[in-house]
């Protein structure tokens, strides 16, 4: 389970951001460290802590709409070219929740689109094309901005 | 699309703290089943393993760290964490054993891994073969209420779960030699010279 532990927190920080990125982090592993007994042997446990990743990263989401919690300004652009891609980071936020999950599961983890439709809901084919959709924005966001 | 991987940088600092973090929050709520850490020593780095009952492995690097910590995630539980503050009492005492301060270590173990006879005979070895003492196999096996069984006594020290804190190391053969030893003969010559040298200075 360790191993994935990066993997994981790439994918919150680009579902959620940041700043939250650390607790949901947090909660899935504790999460998975208590149902991981139960944990069928074989079981992909990538997909499976993906899938726990998103259920908490959606509490999270729901709690911070309950509390309206101000969202910090949007991030500088013109980065240097070794420091991560805040103009990709912005469209990533930017995009709807589904295609940005889509995006960050599929493109982030590998995980196939099958493993994908599992954790959103909806077909694999559904989940093609969110992915296929927010990789189109992210494109167009970008090129406009350059 | 690879530049999403780059816009999402991890850092290794960031998933040590996030771990560091995790492994406190798992041992408050009673689900770090069993917690690990390594500690550099003169016979390389030991892998220290400890269930919530006490110090359950210890582990050479020719066992291969990796391996042993998949065999206590089948055998105990895969809950399993680099968690040192655990451990940090029988690290401790361990730099006090190789820096000849400590003939005796005093923490709790968790003697699961070791059955049967096999645990009788280790149980026999940490209560009556002393620092600086050594014992034939023979005679550990007399000792464990079987004179015949040198040959067990051999696996059960080949097969000893906790290294070095049950001291297999001062089970030699009857000629005098040191004789075989799961950390490499270098390793159990190593130990019995230490703990030589510090009786003959004290």
């Amino acid at each position: 389970m360790a191993e994935f532990g990066p993997t994981v927190l790439r994918v919150v920080r680009a579902v959620l951001g940041p700043a939250d990125a650390d607790d949901a982090w947090s909660e899935t592993f504790l999460a998975a460290l208590r149902a991981y007994p139960q944990l069928p042997a074989g079981a992909n446990v990538e997909a499976w802590l993906v899938t726990i990743a998103h259920r908490k990263a959606v509490d999270v989401t729901r709690a911070a709409a309950r509390h309206a919690v101000p969202v910090a300004d949007p991030p500088e652009t013109g980065a240097e070219a070794d420091l991560p891609d805040l103009d990709l980071v912005a469209a990533v936020a930017a995009l709807p929740p589904k295609q940005r999950q889509a995006v960050a599961y599929h493109y982030l983890t590998g995980l196939p689109y099958a493993e994908i439709a599992e954790i959103l809901g909806g077909s694999a084919d559904a989940a093609r094309r969110a992915a296929a959709d927010g990789i189109a924005a992210l494109r167009r966001t970008i090129g406009a901005n350059r | 699309m690879n530049d999403l991987l780059d816009a999402f940088p991890v850092e290794e600092s960031d998933v040590d703290r996030l771990r560091g973090r995790l492994a406190a929050a798992a041992e408050a709520e009673g689900i770090l089943d069993v917690a690990y850490r390594t500690v550099d020593t003169p016979v390389g780095p030991l892998l220290l393993a400890a269930t919530e009952q006490g110090l359950v492995r210890v582990a050479y690097p020719n066992q291969g760290h990796d391996a042993v910590l998949q065999a206590l995630a089948d055998r105990i539980s895969p809950r399993v964490l680099h968690a040192p503050a655990r451990l940090d009492p029988v690290a401790r005492q361990l730099d006090d054993y190789f820096a000849g301060r400590r003939r005796r270590f005093d923490v709790p173990l968790d003697w699961r891994l070791s059955t049967g006879f096999r645990s009788t005979v280790l149980h026999h070895l940490a209560a009556d073969v002393d620092y600086g003492r050594t014992a034939s196999y023979a005679a550990l096996a007399a000792l464990a209420g079987n004179p015949k069984a040198a040959r067990a006594v051999g696996t059960a020290c080949a097969t000893n779960p906790l290294p070095v804190v049950v001291p297999c190391h001062r089970v030699v053969r009857s000629d005098g030699t040191a004789g075989a030893y799961r950390g490499g003969p270098e390793a159990k010559l190593t130990l019995l010279a230490l703990e030589h040298r510090t009786l003959a200075a004290s």
